[in-house]
């Protein structure tokens, strides 16, 4: 029988079934893009295609550079404000709306069942709805926007089966670092990965969506988890409050598209993780699965942390470092990035802003903030970050001489405290 | 066999996107050609993009490309003057924006290990062959889907001949 993976592109490509390897064609529901729209709208000029040809399927953020920091990046933005126009794309969110992964899950842009291929190489993300998706080259955009379609390879199937519950003080997070490490930055390369297993029950949506995004840094091309009772209360929580005019169709046409796993899906792959063994992990400089148990690096240097991306800006991440530094003052700078206004929003009225301000941290303006290097945070020569985001490649952050550490936020917000890397619980 | 030897320079496993073109560079540097050459390879190799020539390849270990969807760290390559990756093998994104962009993405794990830097290679993409280290290594050829894309000299191009 075919994974979820296969169903859901076996119905994209108008096919009854598909087998990995072969070469599809689909026709996302959903191309997204953002920062790079200026960049690709440049590429979509050299084709004669006019017009985009489905608009209403494109979906564009600003979120990688906000508010811009330079003339330069400034006028990046004043291009895309300007195709958005021509083109009469509804679905742009602007400054400050927050990163594309979190702004399109809350706003019921992506729900289960459906596809989306994005300019973003943590478009792996939507699997936590159930969704297929998958990043792509900003020439595919181009070419999306021009034909509506684009081939691809139907992956191989890596299963994680989840077992337990994590201990206190241990997150997803903490799950994916130690899947990296274990299985390697290659190590779900092409494939898409579905977890599945009575483990799933036990995480949140936030946690369920920073697994799905990490699956990135396994070289996986999609991750999935099945929907299920917390899937649906999610959406409905959420959808009410962004689109409170129609969330109710909306719901019903994710509950009429969505696709579960059938019992006797064939695999390439099969690993089981029994959650109560993970430990709190760290990836350490320069490589994602380059990783160790919290333990055994507890007492390095820790000149500055930042909390947010679209791997670990969530409220529930929010409210682990606010909890934390409650009460106390930081010995290293803080930066706190919500992923969404959304986010900013609940942690404002939650307390949790007040908190992590009166105990010195800074808190910046939805987006990606310094995750890839732009602007708002990037490192000094020699300095060392610990970091709730998704990749600590050398020049990452903006400073080939940087190091990065990346670790769950409340180990980031618990070494801001002393000023080294240390697990909250030995604080 | 074509007469022309490639001159290699030889990378590591999980060379990632940032350190192929970094990241503060994204939104500022998309299609100058000269700008993008300078860059390559800037937080990898300092030296590689002022003594880079045309026609050189690389060869990497696993997993090369790595990171970002950033087409830049496709294009940076190509204008710097390299011909060819020659990987064991490829990130996905890495390795259909490199098919898009007209540069030849090659998996080939055997030839890995028996070349260095400055060493030389001939290349058949007619045959699928790798000559380097007086041995020739076989590589898989593409989809046929997939390398009417690449023979168009890339996804643009093909699109614009296609209509």
């Amino acid at each position: 029988m075919p994974t979820l993976t296969e169903q859901i592109l076996a119905r994209a490509s108008g096919r009854k079934r598909v087998v990995p390897g072969e070469i599809v064609v689909i026709e996302p529901d959903v191309t997204l893009s953002h920062d790079n729209s200026a960049a690709i709208a440049k590429i979509f000029a050299q084709l004669p295609h006019k017009r985009v040809k489905y608009p209403e399927r494109l979906a564009i953020t600003l979120d990688h550079a906000v508010p811009p920091p330079t003339p330069k990046h400034a006028r990046n933005h004043a291009e895309i404000r300007e195709f958005v126009r021509a083109q009469g794309i509804q679905r742009f969110y602007e400054v400050g709306r927050g990163i594309c992964h979190q702004v399109l899950c809350e706003e019921g842009v992506v729900g289960p069942g459906m596809t989306l291929l994005g300019a973003d190489s943590h478009s792996p993300h939507y699997g936590w709805l159930g969704a297929f998706s998958a990043g792509i080259g900003r020439s595919e955009v181009a070419a999306l926007w021009a034909t509506g379609q684009l081939w691809l390879r139907v992956p191989e199937t890596l299963r994680i089966n989840l077992t337990g519950s994590l201990r206190r003080g241990v997150t997803s997070k903490d799950l994916t670092l130690a899947l990296i490490g274990r299985l390697g930055a290659d190590g779900a390369a092409y494939m898409a990965v579905e977890f599945a297993g009575e483990g799933l029950a036990k995480l949140t949506p936030d946690s369920r969506a920073a697994l799905t995004n990490m699956m990135a840094e396994m070289g996986a091309k999609s991750a999935c988890i099945p929907p299920d009772d917390i899937t649906w209360r999610w959406l409905r929580d959420t959808l009410a409050r962004t689109r409170p005019q129609d969330y109710e169709q909306r719901l019903d046409f994710f509950e009429a598209n969505a696709l579960y796993p059938l019992a006797d899906a064939q695999v390439a792959r099969e690993r089981t993780i029994d959650l109560s063994e993970v430990e709190p992990m760290v990836a350490c400089p320069h490589t994602v699965d380059n990783t160790l148990p919290l333990s055994e690096v507890a007492g390095r240097r820790v000149d500055v942390g930042f909390i947010g991306t679209c791997t670990n800006g969530r409220l529930e991440d929010l409210a682990a470092a606010a909890e934390l530094v409650s009460g106390r003052q930081l010995r290293a700078r803080l930066l706190v990035i919500p992923a969404s206004s959304l986010v900013l929003r609940d942690a404002t009225e939650a307390g949790y802003i007040t908190a992590l301000l009166e105990a010195g941290a800074v808190i910046g303006t939805p987006g990606c903030g310094p995750c890839m290097g732009n602007h708002m945070g990037v490192l000094a020569p020699g300095e060392v970050c610990i970091s709730s985001a998704n990749r600590n490649f050398r020049g990452r952050m903006g400073e080939p001489t940087a190091e990065i550490y990346l670790a769950n936020p409340a180990v980031v917000a618990a070494s801001c405290l002393v000023g080294k890397l240390i697990h909250p619980a030995d604080l | 066999m074509t007469k022309t030897s490639h001159r290699i320079w030889k990378y590591g496993d999980n060379i990632n996107t940032d350190v192929i073109f970094p990241g503060k560079y994204t939104y500022t540097i998309s299609h100058d050609p000269q700008e993008l050459a300078r860059h390559a390879l800037e937080d990898l190799d300092p030296t590689f993009a002022a003594r880079a020539r045309m026609g050189d390849v690389i060869v990497a270990g696993r997993n090369f490309g790595n990171g970002s969807s950033r087409e830049q760290a496709v294009t940076c390559l190509k204008h710097a003057g390299v011909r060819a990756v020659i990987a064991h093998s490829f990130a996905r994104i890495y390795y259909r924006n490199a098919i898009n962009n007209g540069l030849l993405a090659i998996e080939c794990p055997p030839i890995v290990d028996c070349v260095e830097t400055g060493d030389l290679l001939k290349l058949d993409m007619a045959a699928h062959e790798i000559r380097a280290c007086e041995r020739t290594f076989a590589f898989a050829p593409l989809p046929a889907e997939v390398r009417v894309i690449l023979d168009a000299g890339g996804l643009i191009p093909y699109l614009l001949a296609e209509l």
